[in-house]
């Protein structure tokens, strides 16, 4: 579904992103891992269109993208951070963002209501909790029913419950079909949610594979343990 | 027109009427302008009072207020570009939306307190008026530009600052020093240029040629009215003050379609 080829990206003189070739199928959930400052969020942003490429090309369902903003309708998206115009209520940004992405599939109801969310709704976003305002960021990334989903570092700031109901809805959304691609320091999380791992060291790939296998591979009980050894091989 | 323009401008119109700075800065305006009317004697001498407000407190106004914004949203915009919305969309919807609100501020503030005063508005508080929605687009087209090559904060409010002294004060003082260093030199040109390449030196030459006490109030003024007298001064200063908001937007809106977020 998602394809990225030799891509690069510099900051200067500064390469963030060094030559990867990447590819994300349809119905899988991709862990995307790696130390502060290995290029994660760059390559999200990439995929996003927020930062342009200095070389290589991504392909989005076999078209390359170019600039074009249409393939967003098909992606859903979760920042690390999650800050809205501060005097707008959580149900204002809400109905800003739907009316602007103009989708007829509009999933918001039934998600506040999974997220708990309700009584959140007129308050205005100066007032929320940081947590509240993480589930505002989860409804907007799947109230528009999106066939391929990139969280980053979505349960960091959320409360155990929330938390688990975010992993509750991963899993059954990867089951009808949907793809992610998540970031998470919790490699527990990622164990449970995803079946791919990629690992980026300085802005390269340097494995990437089924989870199962990088374990097997390294010879360790867990994601944790074998990343970790992974972490101490660079 | 573009629908998702309007709906960007309609939200940050929500957003931005329930700000307290902004309702304090519209109370502000009102205040002084109301103060004026009340001790102050007529109209046109309310008009010479609130033109140093225009003058010095919009372009300020409109550089903090632009840059703070503009950073303030940064994540918020980093939201709404990962929807299927086009940059220069997001950056006018951006623009326009909070120029809405300062220019409303000002038009509330200043225009309704001689209404109830002296019944209406004379042509100088009109171009006043004028002067000051040119200045508001003009400044936080600059701040935008700013905001939006300077990925860092502080440096960001900072060169805002000193770009607001550099063209409310220390412009004028460099000028003066100039022509009293070159005073056995034919200036009136040259003068006319540099007043040109300051969009606050513009807008005083505006008014100051409505006041029709240009000469009382500064060489560049006298020279503008001796050169173009009424209307055609009009017309230039006006023109160059649309160029001065034009440029700095073209140029904020250029870097924001090849920024990296």
């Amino acid at each position: 579904m998602i394809r990225i080829e030799k891509l690069w990206k510099s900051f200067g003189r500064l390469d963030v992103l060094r030559d990867l070739d990447l590819q994300i199928e349809t119905g899988s959930v991709t862990a995307l891992v790696g130390h502060n400052g290995s290029g994660k969020t760059t390559l999200i942003k990439c995929i996003l269109g927020l930062d342009r490429l200095s070389r290589g090309a991504v392909h989005f369902q076999g078209k390359q993208l170019n600039g074009e903003v249409d393939h967003r309708q098909m992606i859903g998206y979760m920042p690390q951070l999650a800050r809205f115009p501060e005097n707008l209520t959580a149900g204002e940004i809400l109905d800003m963002i739907s009316d602007l992405r103009g989708n007829p599939r509009d999933a918001r109801t039934e998600l506040i209501e999974y997220f708990g969310l309700q009584t959140e709704l007129e308050k205005s976003v100066r007032v929320l909790s940081g947590g509240n305002r993480q589930k505002v960021s989860m409804v907007i990334a799947f109230m528009f029913d999106p066939e391929f989903l990139i969280l980053d570092e979505p349960t960091a700031g959320l409360d155990p419950l929330a938390s688990s109901l975010l992993k509750d809805r991963i899993q059954t959304d990867r089951d009808a079909g949907k793809t992610f691609l998540i970031t998470s320091h919790m490699m527990s999380e990622l164990e449970e949610l995803a079946d791919h791992i990629v690992y980026l060291h300085d802005g390269r790939i340097v494995y990437q594979g089924t989870i199962l296998d990088l374990i097997a591979d390294n010879q360790e009980p867990n994601l944790e343990r074998a990343i970790a050894r992974l972490m101490r091989a660079f | 027109m573009n629908h998702a323009l309007w709906k960007i401008i309609k939200y940050q119109l929500h957003d931005m009427i329930r700000s307290r700075w902004l309702i304090l800065y519209t109370l502000l305006l009102f205040a002084v302008t109301d103060g004026l009317f009340r001790f102050g004697a007529d109209a046109e001498r309310v008009s010479l009072s609130l033109m140093n407000i225009i003058l010095f407190i919009i372009p300020l106004i409109g550089l903090v207020f632009g840059t703070l914004f503009y950073y303030n949203s940064r994540e918020f915009i980093e939201l709404l570009l990962a929807q299927p919305i086009r940059r220069w969309v997001l950056y006018l919807g951006l623009y326009l939306g909070l120029n809405t609100s300062l220019i409303f501020a000002l038009l509330v503030g200043m225009g309704i307190p001689p209404l109830y005063h002296v019944g209406g508005y004379s042509s100088t508080f009109m171009i006043l008026l004028l002067v000051g929605v040119l200045l508001s687009v003009t400044s936080t087209a600059l701040a935008f530009l700013i905001a939006v090559r300077s990925d860092q904060r502080v440096k960001g409010i900072g060169f805002a600052i000193v770009l607001w002294l550099a063209l409310a004060i220390i412009y004028d003082g460099a000028m003066l020093i100039m022509i009293i260093l070159l005073k056995d030199y034919p200036l009136d040109r040259l003068v006319l240029i540099m007043s040109m390449l300051n969009p606050i030196d513009l807008g005083r030459i505006l008014l100051l040629i409505q006041f029709d006490i240009s000469a009382l109030m500064g060489y560049t003024g006298a020279i503008f009215q001796r050169f173009f007298g009424g209307t055609l001064g009009l017309v230039v200063s006006i023109s160059s003050l649309m160029l001065w908001f034009l440029l700095p937007y073209w140029l904020g809106h250029r870097a924001f379609r090849q920024k990296d977020f």
